[in-house]
């Protein structure tokens, strides 16, 4: 005991926390009656598969302990059961298996299933999520708002250059309300790889899959912030890519809902006025930090050659518009309302809106190194889409 | 088994007069089944090496939350090139290097059926390592963007999207391929055909038996995947659209082919392993193997089985219910043939006489923590608990108990076993064990927190990851180079027993059984030059 003591401040020097309570053993709470339903599913599973390990093998050391040369065991020459009772013997652990199988572990995992995937009776709403390089997009259709979704974590603190915060990597600049009671049916695509949807407190996790839409549901009982991340490996940030949702009571999500629409309503009604170039360079700065600069660099420098550089590229100082006002292939225009098939640039033209994308082209030509001194009108934008 | 040996050909090799060419040369053009089979081991080894320094490099940047070492890029392409070099040129050229030594002296023949084949099959591994590997040098030079940096997967779109990375690892896998089934064709011939007069394939070792499925199952996967691999080439470069819905294709379509080889390839990393199992069992024990039929059978089972399974390492990407309800049962059920291995394992060594040297040391170690990995994919099979598992680090701590306890410390036994055989040495047992006891232990301290890490929501494959998760990855990060470490014991031990060390007789174990224990340790050039006689 008194060698333990001794022995303490050189645990403590070894293990940075040792605090038992800093260790997550098992799911985080479960918040869904499916996350509820997995976790016990889980608890029973685990259960049975530790009293299998410790059977099996408290057999076989038993076995090691006692058969031993060494302690003058005589080898035994049999090769396979002998007789009915031998042969019983053989055969029980094997019916055990095959009830544990399909009955004591298969019937639970089937009712679970069944519910899991029951994504569309009486579904209160519909939430639906994009996965795109790197960055989650939330539309509500019944309410029509539709917004994005990056991470907030400074990149400051990923470079160690600064104190990492509480929720590191799993905070964002717009989180998802969602009502707490109601039953959401999630629907999932994404624009350009496979991402997966993962809230591990709501026990759901499913993939989104460029050009085909997937659905799960859930029902959140009770009212918080939960944090989850893209599950599937999706290219070069597919670890600074989290989902968090606030649960919370329908009055609070309605109140939500409305700035949100409020907000949109604002954003498109800024389509129709004419903007100073000022104001759409300021406003590009604001869309370029959060859409572009994770592939193309803060300076524009971009990666090559995954991510060309935007500062003096051909495409960005190229000709704005064919002479009747149209969009001219493979122009600036076309790059970012299009997209480029087969690479990271995807088409910009569905998440962003009129003043956004007049705002980006506007800054991207005029600014990083580039000075092309033209620039485009959101309304100009909207005739074009 | 009765054995009877008509000749002991002791003498073999020197009284033909072949003259063989030295140096470089001999190793190039040599088409003896046992240079052959040291030449994969040697590669085998110095892969593992080279799979095991990338993942090192991996620990460490995951030593703590932030990005410290390498940016997101790079550490995409270490995991997916750390695992396609530790699958297809450490484990899977460390088996073959075993076929080749190995089942010529256990069936009683002269050499494997088809010598020139033979050779070829390995010297096929090499560019491919090098096609794998290249990328990262070009990218020193400005060319390309590293190697493939979608994980060993190739997931669609993803794959599409990347640099020549991707290229060059399909072009190697195809090489890698065509090494595999040319040297499953070369097994199968060779079983079938050159067995000792009286050696019926109920009396075959079953470490053949165990190559032989294997060597089914890569005959009929391999094709499936070099499939996938080139219609994602043509999606990549001539403009296909086989994994690209906006041309009609589907996404899934790739993983569903992937898997389709990469289940069946978890089985045919083991079989060999488990055909090993009994042999170092029964030798230690001092007694007969248990249940030969039933395994035999098991492993025919688990083999029919492993192509029918595949879409259980997919069940997030939306399946139809019955589609889900079919693949977790039939999963479920390959419980069954493998429970018999165990099963047999265990009553191999039930009142035998056991000793415990280095070779018996890593198969009881094998038997615990391959149990683990058996008993954990049991519960993924589980489509609903599946959902928080899959993509997790819990499946990471899952195979990597099924790949390195059941497949390398399975190779690490049977290079323990037969090494005193092909070199004519013993090793250090005291080296060995010190080797067994250092890997057993920071194994486990790698890989079980990987489960709790899991469980608690960390996903694979991210570079960076939140504050919760930093305990249980430190603690992996230092086990995993104390495990790095061990393996330089297991490399000088060996290098030890090649250089020199007490003579070892022919029989080695006291307890062994089988045709190679009667061949001189170590065998002659030809091995049997005049086939014993099966009663």
């Amino acid at each position: 005991m008194k060698n333990l003591v001794r022995l303490a401040p050189l645990f403590a020097a070894l293990s940075p926390l040792p605090a038992l309570a800093d260790y997550k053993w098992n799911f985080p709470e479960p918040v869904t009656p499916v996350a509820r339903d997995t976790l016990n599913i889980h608890n029973e599973f685990m259960l049975i598969i530790t009293i299998l390990f410790v059977v099996v093998f408290a057999i076989m050391i038993y076995s090691m302990v006692k058969h031993r040369k060494s302690v003058g065991h005589q080898p035994a020459k049999f090769t396979g059961p002998t007789g009915r009772i031998q042969w019983f013997w053989a055969i029980v652990p094997f019916a055990i298996l095959l009830f544990i199988d399909f009955v004591l572990m298969g019937i639970p995992a089937v009712h679970a299933i069944i519910d899991m995937e029951d994504t569309k009776t009486r579904a209160d709403m519909v939430l639906k999520v994009t996965g795109m390089q790197w960055k989650w997009q939330y539309e509500y259709p019944e309410a029509g708002v539709k917004f994005i979704s990056t991470m907030s974590t400074p990149r400051e603190q990923i470079e160690n250059k600064a104190a990492k915060g509480e929720h590191y990597l799993l905070e964002v600049d717009n989180p998802v309300y969602l009502p707490v009671g109601k039953k959401v049916r999630v629907l999932l695509t994404a624009t350009d790889v496979i991402h997966t949807w993962w809230v591990p407190q709501f026990g759901v996790k499913r993939d989104a899959i460029p050009g085909f839409l997937r659905e799960t549901w859930v029902k959140i009982e009770k009212p918080g912030i939960y944090r989850g991340q893209c599950a599937e490996l999706c290219g070069k940030d597919h670890g600074y890519m989290p989902v968090v949702v606030h649960a919370v009571p329908e009055p609070e999500y309605l109140a939500w809902l409305d700035t949100k629409k409020a907000e949109q309503a604002a954003a498109a009604g800024g389509a129709d006025r004419a903007w100073s170039k000022d104001e759409l360079l300021a406003k590009g700065k604001d869309v370029y930090e959060k859409q572009c600069s994770v592939c193309h660099q803060p300076e524009g420098q971009g990666m090559p050659p995954a991510f060309p550089a935007l500062k003096g590229s051909k495409i960005v100082t190229g000709p704005l518009l064919s002479p009747e006002g149209r969009i001219i292939a493979d122009s600036h225009v076309d790059r970012v309302l299009n997209g480029k098939a087969g690479t990271a640039m995807q088409a910009f033209k569905g998440t962003l809106n009129d003043v956004e994308l007049a705002a980006v082209i506007t800054f991207e030509r005029n600014a990083l190194g580039n000075s092309k001194g033209d620039m485009i009108q959101p309304a100009q934008i909207k005739s074009l889409r | 088994m009765n054995i009877a040996t008509t000749t002991v050909p002791g003498h073999a090799g020197e009284h033909h007069g072949e003259h063989y060419p030295g140096g470089i040369l001999r190793w190039l053009t040599t088409t003896n089944h046992k240079d052959i089979g040291t030449m994969y081991l040697t590669f085998a080894l110095i892969m593992f090496f080279v799979g095991g320094g990338m993942i090192l490099a991996v620990r460490a940047e995951l030593w703590q939350p932030g990005l410290q070492l390498m940016q997101p890029e790079f550490f995409n392409q270490l995991i997916g090139i750390h695992a396609l070099v530790m699958i297809f040129a450490a484990l899977m050229p460390a088996a073959t290097g075993f076929a080749n030594w190995q089942i010529p002296l256990m069936i009683g023949a002269p050499d494997m059926a088809l010598p020139r084949v033979n050779n070829w099959g390995f010297w096929l591994l090499p560019p491919a390592a090098i096609l794998l590997t290249l990328p990262f040098v070009l990218a020193l030079f400005g060319i390309g963007d590293g190697a493939l940096a979608t994980g060993w997967t190739f997931y669609a779109p993803l794959s599409v999207q990347g640099g020549l990375g991707v290229d060059f690892a399909i072009f190697a896998v195809h090489i890698l391929g065509v090494s595999s089934i040319l040297g499953s064709i070369n097994i199968i011939v060779t079983i079938f055909n050159m067995r000792a007069p009286g050696m019926t394939m109920m009396k075959l070792p079953l470490f053949a038996w165990g190559w032989l499925i294997t060597a089914f199952l890569l005959i009929a996967t391999i094709p499936v995947l070099a499939g996938a691999v080139t219609m994602l080439l043509t999606d990549r470069h001539f403009g296909t659209h086989f994994f690209n819905a906006a041309g009609g294709g589907d996404p899934i379509l790739f993983q569903h082919l992937f898997w389709f080889f990469g289940h069946p390839e978890v089985y045919i990393l083991l079989l060999p392993i488990w055909g090993l199992m009994p042999h170092v069992l029964s030798t230690f024990s001092r007694k007969p193997i248990y249940g030969y039929k039933a395994q035999v059978w098991g492993f025919i089972g688990i083999g029919a089985l492993s192509v029918v399974v595949w879409a259980h390492h997919f069940f997030t990407v939306g399946m139809p219910v019955p589609a889900l309800i079919y693949f977790m049962f039939s999963t479920m059920l390959i419980s069954l043939p493998l429970a018999v291995l165990f099963f047999c394992w265990i009553a191999t060594m039930w009142k035998g006489a056991m000793s415990f040297e280095t070779p018996m040391l890593f198969a009881t170690g094998f038997i615990v923590l391959f149990g683990i990995a058996g008993l954990t994919g049991l519960v993924l099979a589980d489509v609903a608990a599946d959902a928080q598992y899959h993509h997790s680090y819990f499946v990471v701590a899952h195979f990597h108990y099924a790949l390195f306890a059941g497949g390398i410390m399975g190779v690490m036994t049977g290079v323990y076993y037969w090494l005193p055989k092909w070199t004519g040495h013993m090793y250090s047992e005291t080296l060995g064990k010190w080797h067994f006891w250092l890997t057993v232990v920071s194994f486990n301290l790698t890989f079980l927190p990987q489960f709790f890490l899991g469980l608690a929501g960390m996903p694979r494959r991210i570079p960076d990851y939140a504050l919760q998760f930093t305990e249980f990855n430190m603690i992996s990060t230092v086990a995993a180079f104390a495990l790095g470490l061990s393996q330089l014991l297991f490399a000088y031990n060996i290098w030890k027993c090649v250089k020199g060390g007490p003579k070892a007789s022919d029989k080695v174990w006291e307890g062994a059984e089988g045709l190679e224990w009667q061949l001189p340790s170590p065998p002659p050039h030809h091995s049997w030059e005049t086939q014993p006689v099966i009663k």
